[in-house]
């Protein structure tokens, strides 16, 4: 079976090519395309993950067979192959459930475009989770972040186009700082696998060598990512990027693009500079401050929130405060607890905004909470969804958030110095999600004698209904089965080391 | 440290032009202004590279004169980065221009927050 070692190599062109290849189709053709893609991506990364796991080991694809110091590598292990097909599964989805909305969000001339920007964010985002090469994923940081920025703007208002240019300001920043950080990392150290980078830095550190640019280069870098990925102090552009664009686009936005800046943080981490060369940097005290602020800022700004979008965008950046609280608890705990949350949150958030959808739907279109009185009963699915999501955020047991908050709990008791801070803060973030979201569960199912908007009929939208179906089954899974996941969380990031 | 800075001239004008163009994109109002700060900061990592790459007295690696020996040459490394990164900035800059000339024709105003304000009167 070593043909699969080709797969992710495979996987990545085939985005690229797809995304080329569309350029040229009509709008149905496209989407024809796109769809056909997912799913052979989802079959490409289960046969990766299938043959990791069998493998019991990571293992290293050459691009065109330079060795090791001069080529450019792939490097696989669980945790890549798993990621990348839990991304693949939540953009299917949600690319499912908003199809029905498209065409009147977008321009039909220009419906096209919208899938090529998915296929190249789709080829992005595998190439930013299999890549062995730091200038590689650069790259793919920022065709990651352009079509991200496409995706924003494809839905013309003057509000898209003013998120766009605030998300590109601020995602500019950020690759400005990573990429100072590693022409510093490339200077120190003269290489650009990650591999490599990691010897020389050893080699550095027990020299005593570089003390200072090192510290600096660790900061720059996390900084810039966690800039990118919409960490608390610079979310600004994000409520409205994901409260106005495309209903597939929010929930792609929000589940898969800042994750996968997320997760090249933590291969940085892991790969390049060394856990506890990191850990020593006390970079993580500031990332798990910073991260618990977003908890509970994040959580305030969405109560405070009349929109429904909204208000789910701001409770995305909660959500990636928990991610950068596990990883600022330094341990291995934290960051398996970080790493479930990504795709817990993944697949609850989608969900939300695909759910959404539905409510507004049958509210004519409306968005504010006073409008969606009673949508719960006028479309019985989404209404549904919508609880579930609600309840997984919160961290209800049965679902995945339940099994986030347990793993992040466990690793603060294990943490002596931040176990305190940690627990109360999560406490607080608990109970402000509960406040948020239920008080839109109870508002949708408020019943209005005679309300003057027509239900939905899901034998029409037979599509969307089984989205929704599905991604109430990935969180139940998530939720129920987490025990085989975690222990694959753990063996990857062992494979990572 | 005052003596290494002078050696270290060109990194040291690299550093202070990043934080120019660092806090031009971050602070300014005027997007153009912005687009500018995003092309200064970009630049410095590029003369960052460049100055980091060129050791006095060597030449491009191109094999002239039977000359084989490794010192004779520089990395190359460091320029190929220093093209890739300029190919990366100039499709952003253009992304970047193209947003600004659409909002321009919407809102007749170059100043970030002024659009906010109108976007907000328009309570889209």
């Amino acid at each position: 079976m070593d043909i699969i070692r080709n797969f992710p190599a495979i996987a990545i062109l085939l985005c690229l090519f797809a995304g080329i290849f569309s350029s040229g189709l009509k709008e149905k053709a496209a989407g024809l395309v796109n769809s056909c893609l997912i799913v052979i991506e989802i079959g490409l990364n289960l046969a990766t993950l299938l043959y990791t796991i069998s493998l019991g080991d990571s293992f290293v694809y050459v691009m065109g067979k330079f060795p090791a110091p001069w080529g450019n590598e792939l490097r696989v292990g669980v945790l890549e192959a798993l990621l990348a097909l839990f991304f693949c599964v939540i953009m299917f989805l949600s690319m499912w459930g908003g199809k029905h909305k498209l065409k009147d969000e977008v321009d039909p001339e220009k419906t096209f475009l919208y899938y090529v920007l998915l296929d190249l964010l789709l080829s992005s985002l595998l190439a930013l989770i299999y890549t062995n090469d730091l200038f590689t994923a650069y790259v793919f940081v920022e065709i990651n972040t352009i079509s991200a920025c496409g995706l924003i703007m494809i839905r013309q208002n003057g509000r898209t186009i003013e998120a766009a240019v605030r998300y590109m300001i601020m995602s500019l920043l950020g690759s400005g700082l990573l990429l100072l950080g590693i022409c510093m990392l490339y200077d120190m150290t003269g290489h650009l696998l990650m591999s490599n980078i990691h010897e020389a830095i050893l080699t550095i550190v027990a020299e005593g060598q570089y003390t200072i640019p090192l510290l600096i280069m660790i900061a720059l870098i996390s900084v810039g990512l966690a800039i990118k990925s919409a960490l608390f102090p610079f979310h600004a552009w994000l409520p409205d990027a994901y409260g106005y664009s495309t209903v597939s686009a929010a929930a792609i936005l929000s589940s898969l693009v800042s994750k996968g800046y997320i997760f090249l943080l933590i291969k940085i981490m892991y790969r390049v500079v060394g856990i506890d060369i990191f850990r020593n940097s006390h970079i993580t005290d500031i990332l798990f401050l910073f991260g618990l602020m977003g908890m509970i800022f994040g959580s305030l700004s969405a109560i405070r929130e009349n929109d429904v979008r909204r208000m789910i965008a701001f409770s995305s950046v909660a959500q990636i405060g928990y991610i950068y609280m596990g990883f600022g608890m330094g341990t291995e705990a934290g960051m398996v607890a970080s790493i479930f949350h990504i795709l817990s949150h993944a697949a609850t958030k989608s969900l939300l905004f695909i759910a959404a959808i539905g409510l507004t739907e049958v509210s004519d279109g409306k968005r504010q909470f006073i409008y969606l009185t009673g949508s719960g009963y006028r479309n019985k699915m989404s209404g549904v969804t919508f609880t579930v999501g609600s309840l997984a955020m919160v961290g209800v047991p049965l679902f995945s958030g339940f099994i986030s908050k347990l793993l992040f709990s466990q690793a603060a008791i294990l943490n002596h110095g931040k176990m305190l801070p940690a627990m109360i803060v999560l406490a607080i973030s608990t109970i402000l999600n509960a406040i948020y979201f239920m008080k839109t569960v109870i508002r949708i199912y408020t019943p209005v004698p005679n309300s003057p908007y027509p239900p939905m009929d899901l034998r029409e939208h037979w599509r969307y209904a089984t989205a929704l179906f599905l991604f109430i089954v990935l969180n139940v899974v998530l939720g129920v089965f987490s025990d085989p996941i975690v222990r694959l969380i753990s063996n990857g990031l062992a494979m990572l080391g | 440290m005052g003596a290494n800075l002078l050696a270290n001239y060109g990194e040291a004008v690299a550093m202070i032009l990043f934080a120019i163009g660092f806090g031009n994109l971050l602070i300014q109002k005027n997007l153009i202004k912005k687009i500018i700060g995003l092309n200064i900061m970009d630049s410095a990592v590029y003369l960052f590279l460049a100055e980091k790459g060129y050791v006095n007295g060597r030449i491009a690696p191109i094999v002239v004169d039977g000359v084989q020996s490794v010192e004779a040459y520089i990395n190359p490394v460091p320029s190929g980065l220093v093209l890739t990164g300029i190919v990366v900035s100039v499709s952003v800059t253009a992304l970047m221009l193209s947003l600004t000339i659409r909002l321009y024709m919407r809102y007749h105003t170059l100043n970030l927050d002024e659009i906010s304000t109108q976007l907000r009167k328009e309570g889209l």
